[in-house]
């Protein structure tokens, strides 16, 4: 399948590898392949790698390589990407206190929908989501796919801060802020996992491939797994 | 031991080395110095490994009391430094005698200074680099800016001191002029001609809201036509994103792995310590260059800084 892999230069030091111009499941595979060949044999010179949904951004040492023959040592790696194996995808859960202060947003976007805020959790929480990939900032997963009825726009003014384990959709992503940073996606709960945590082996909670659940608690529960 | 008692922190100063590569399927972007020619040149001055960790410092300078003996070099813009009243030469290896202070100012040129240390500024490293990335508060010094009353250690220094001073020809080749360079980023396509035109020749101003993740630029907008949505994808650093309402973000060096507005252009790598030296309200404009072109220029850089002219004794 390897016609179906496009090159594009991004910079004077980097080439996206892109697997079509869709997010399909298929299409994140071949990018988890491709990165999983590369870093079990890294190509000299490659200095960085950013997986994305169906893209993925090779950064290199420019007096080392070329574009040219960066594309010629992939197109060799792309070859043999139906052999790579991945691994079987853990299952996690995240379990999540929805709406009050810490979904500010669910009682919108229920309403945007045309449905309770009890039914905008039930869905959240039905569906199982494969983390298409860690990025923007570490630990932040890309979760994927949001049922269609809950497929909501960003709120046209981000906030400046967004509190550490909010729960977030926008379009038809959902994921969790790892850290206080500037957001733009409808916030309609909050985790007491910590996401990211550089004082722990697995240094961020979700790994690219996992299977992702959600389920609701308590503030009781929150609280108390909180200080857990 | 020795150590640098931090009596001011300036605007916003940081122990930065050459950044952590290589963590970006982890959404860890690599930070390290903003203008990296000169923490490289700095610690070559004082006969430090290029990528030892150094402070940045940021438009204000700090105050910083040696109780012992130290080799230092300033880099990079001039902030006005003296120890102890005594004018500090940039570019240059000064010995501070124990019990000196060493001041710096506002700046009189660019954005960043770069003090480096002989035996480099030693903080705990996390994954392979002393490098701080404010926004995610890892590396550095507890992984945020100096405060007044940070104690910073110093590594063994173990060379004698000596005058090492940067060539002219080489400062003057390293001082920015003319317009920043930059290649075709992946959605030039996706921009009108009229706006491709208008990016090329628009003069752009640098907002106030710039910092360490991006350079906000203030002027006309540039538009695209239709509002066809992009796939997240991976960002290079140098990206100029361009949002809904036109406003380029230059994407640096703590910058997002990953984003989901088009890239007109990316900066080239030759160019990446200039993005470091811009103040908020000055003025740039971009000049597009081929790959080629780009790659010629990163290779004579790294010519000047291995030629025997770079470092005077």
């Amino acid at each position: 399948m390897t016609e179906v892999a496009r090159f594009q230069p991004a910079s004077d030091r980097s080439l996206l590898v892109r697997f079509g111009h869709e997010i399909t499941i298929y299409s994140n595979q071949q990018v988890r392949r491709l990165l999983r060949l590369l870093e079990s044999e890294p190509i000299a010179g490659v200095r960085n790698l950013n997986p994305a949904y169906c893209s993925l951004l090779i950064n290199f040492d420019a007096l080392r390589l070329t574009h040219s023959e960066l594309e010629a040592i992939l197109r060799g790696y792309l070859f043999r990407l139906e052999d790579v194996r991945l691994p079987d995808p853990r299952q996690l859960e995240i379990p999540v206190c929805y709406g009050g202060e810490f979904g500010p947003d669910l009682n919108e976007v229920a309403a945007l929908h045309g449905m309770t805020p009890a039914q905008a959790i039930e869905l959240h929480a039905s569906v199982t989501y494969v983390v298409y990939f860690l990025g923007f900032v570490p630990g932040f997963a890309y979760l994927g796919e949001l049922p269609e009825a809950l497929a909501t726009p960003r709120l046209a003014r981000p906030r400046r801060s967004v509190p550490p384990g909010s729960v977030g959709i926008a379009g038809k992503q959902t994921g969790v802020y790892p850290i206080a940073i500037p957001g733009g996606w409808r916030l309609i709960g909050r985790t007491p996992s910590e996401m990211f945590r550089k004082d722990r082996d697995n240094m961020s909670f979700l790994s690219i491939g996992d299977r992702v659940r959600f389920t609701s608690i308590s503030s009781a529960r929150f609280t108390a797994l909180e200080n857990a | 031991m020795s150590f640098i008692h931090v009596q001011a922190p300036g605007l916003l100063t940081t122990v930065q080395d050459l950044g952590r590569e290589g963590f970006g399927p982890l959404g860890v972007s690599p930070s390290g110095a903003a203008d990296p020619i000169s923490l490289r040149l700095g610690n070559r001055l004082v006969a430090n490994s290029e990528s030892a960790a150094g402070l940045e410092m940021t438009l204000l300078g700090g105050t910083f009391h040696f109780p012992e003996a130290a080799v230092v070099a300033l880099t990079g813009s001039d902030f006005g430094a003296s120890i102890d009243d005594a004018t500090v030469e940039l570019w240059t290896s000064v010995e501070v005698r124990p019990g000196q202070t060493l001041r710096l100012g506002a700046t009189r040129s660019g954005a960043r200074c770069y003090l480096c240390v002989q035996g480099g500024i030693v903080v705990p490293s996390f994954l392979g680099s002393a490098s701080t990335h404010i926004l995610s508060r890892i590396g550095g010094f507890e992984g945020r800016p100096l405060r007044k009353g940070d104690v910073l250690e110093i590594g063994s220094a173990t060379k004698s001191y000596r005058k090492r001073t940067i060539g002219p020809r080489v400062r003057d080749c390293l001082s920015p002029r003319g317009a920043l360079r930059v290649t075709r980023g992946p959605q030039w396509d996706w921009f009108p001609e009229s706006s491709q035109r208008a990016f090329d020749a628009a003069a752009f101003r640098v907002g106030e809201e710039s910092n360490r993740m991006g350079l906000r630029l203030e002027g006309a907008p540039i538009l695209r036509a239709g509002a066809e949505q992009m796939i997240t994808e991976g960002v290079s650093l140098g990206a100029v994103q361009v949002p809904p309402e036109g406003l380029p973000i230059i994407i640096f060096v703590e910058q997002q792995t990953t984003g989901g507005y088009p890239i007109i252009a990316n900066v080239i790598c030759a160019d990446f310590r200039r993005i470091g030296q811009l103040r908020p309200r000055d003025e740039i404009r971009f000049e597009q260059i081929e790959l080629e072109t780009a790659r010629s220029l990163l290779i004579e850089q790294e010519k000047l800084l291995a030629s025997e002219e770079l470092i005077l004794e």
